[in-house]
């Protein structure tokens, strides 16, 4: 197995009605809530993850070259445009692999999502899919890079 | 849960010994690790790979020599620190019967492997991994790690994650003798 394999192997997040968390892994998201889009209103959209204790995932801007980096997307179609995309403040932490702090995000996090809403968008509910794509260690080992796919429920007003 | 009992297996595998001079106050560690006994190792699984040249690396070649194949990646920072340890082992132990062979499992393969080796000036052979390799080692969950393989190409121990040099050293040491 590859790590094309490896990252390709997504997961999917709304599996059920039932489920708040999607463990995939060391990290785990939190279900995402309906985004009830009103008339000319510009959404966001927070997505809650926490890592496991004593495990990181490498922050969206790393510090080193070698390091890959943590990357949220959404598809380009459909009723919201993603105006900006805001990670959380990274924590530098230092690690025996590294001379210097390496950036990463570990514990509780979130990332925002700012959308704009496309020009005459279609009305009622949908689905808007997003990747998360994150590789994870811990100061003895690492883990391969994962790709979680996260759906988010709308109703467009 | 396959790592976690493997990584167990592997800490219960070091025995630390402190060896005490007779009427001396010194006292000297010793790290000796526990290998499988030879009746009871399996046979590591042949691949034939490439390596950075093109020229043909298959793992049977090497029977007869003791084999440090450690699975590695560019992007694995513990791996980072294991590899100057294994080019110090090449220099060492190669005269006696000894080879370190790297499998990268980088997505991206050369292109982002060989200027890594020539920036780490790698004295050992290296591959890229191929899906069916890695399954053949148990799908490697996680990086480093590093199967320690006998002279009859049989696995006589298996580290997930950093381990000390130590350890390994004393993994070549039981096996070349």
């Amino acid at each position: 197995m590859t790590l094309s394999n490896w990252s390709g192997n997504a997961l999917l997040l709304v599996l059920s009605a039932g489920a708040a968390w999607a463990q995939t892994g060391v990290l785990s998201v939190q279900e995402p809530a309906k985004l009830v889009v009103k008339r000319t209103e510009n959404p966001s959209q927070v997505l809650k993850l926490t890592m496991k204790p004593g495990y990181h995932t490498n922050s969206n801007k790393p510090t080193e070259a070698y390091l890959i980096p943590l990357k949220l997307t959404w598809e380009a179609a459909g009723p919201l445009e993603v105006a900006e995309i805001v990670y959380p403040t990274a924590k530098l932490e230092k690690y025996a692999f590294n001379e210097k702090p390496i950036s990463v995000f570990g514990g509780e996090f979130e990332i925002v999502t700012k959308f704009k809403r496309a020009a005459n968008p279609a009305l009622g509910p949908g689905f808007l899919t997003g990747k998360l794509r994150y590789q994870a260690c811990n100061d003895k080992e690492c883990l391969p890079p994962k790709t979680v796919e996260i759906k988010l429920p709308l109703l467009i007003q | 849960m396959a790592t976690i009992l493997a990584r167990a297996a592997t800490a219960a595998a070091v025995l630390a010994l402190t060896l005490t001079g007779c009427g001396s106050q010194s006292s000297k560690e010793i790290t000796v690790t526990y290998q499988k006994p030879p009746d009871k190792r399996n046979p590591a699984p042949d691949f034939t790979l490439k390596d950075a040249d093109g020229k043909t690396v298959k793992l049977s070649d090497y029977k007869g020599k003791v084999v440090l194949l450690n699975f590695w990646a560019t992007w694995c920072g513990p791996c980072k620190i294991e590899i100057p340890w294994f080019i110090e082992f090449q220099k060492t132990y190669k005269d006696r019967g000894f080879t370190v062979i790297g499998v990268s499992v980088d997505d991206e393969g050369w292109e982002i492997v060989k200027p890594y080796l020539a920036s780490k000036q790698v004295n050992y052979p290296v591959v890229v991994s191929s899906e069916s390799v890695n399954t053949m080692y148990g799908g490697i969950e996680s990086l480093p790690t590093t199967f320690i393989i006998d002279k009859d190409g049989k696995i006589a121990n298996t580290h997930i994650g950093l381990v000390s040099k130590k350890e390994y050293e004393s993994d070549i040491e039981q096996l070349v003798r």
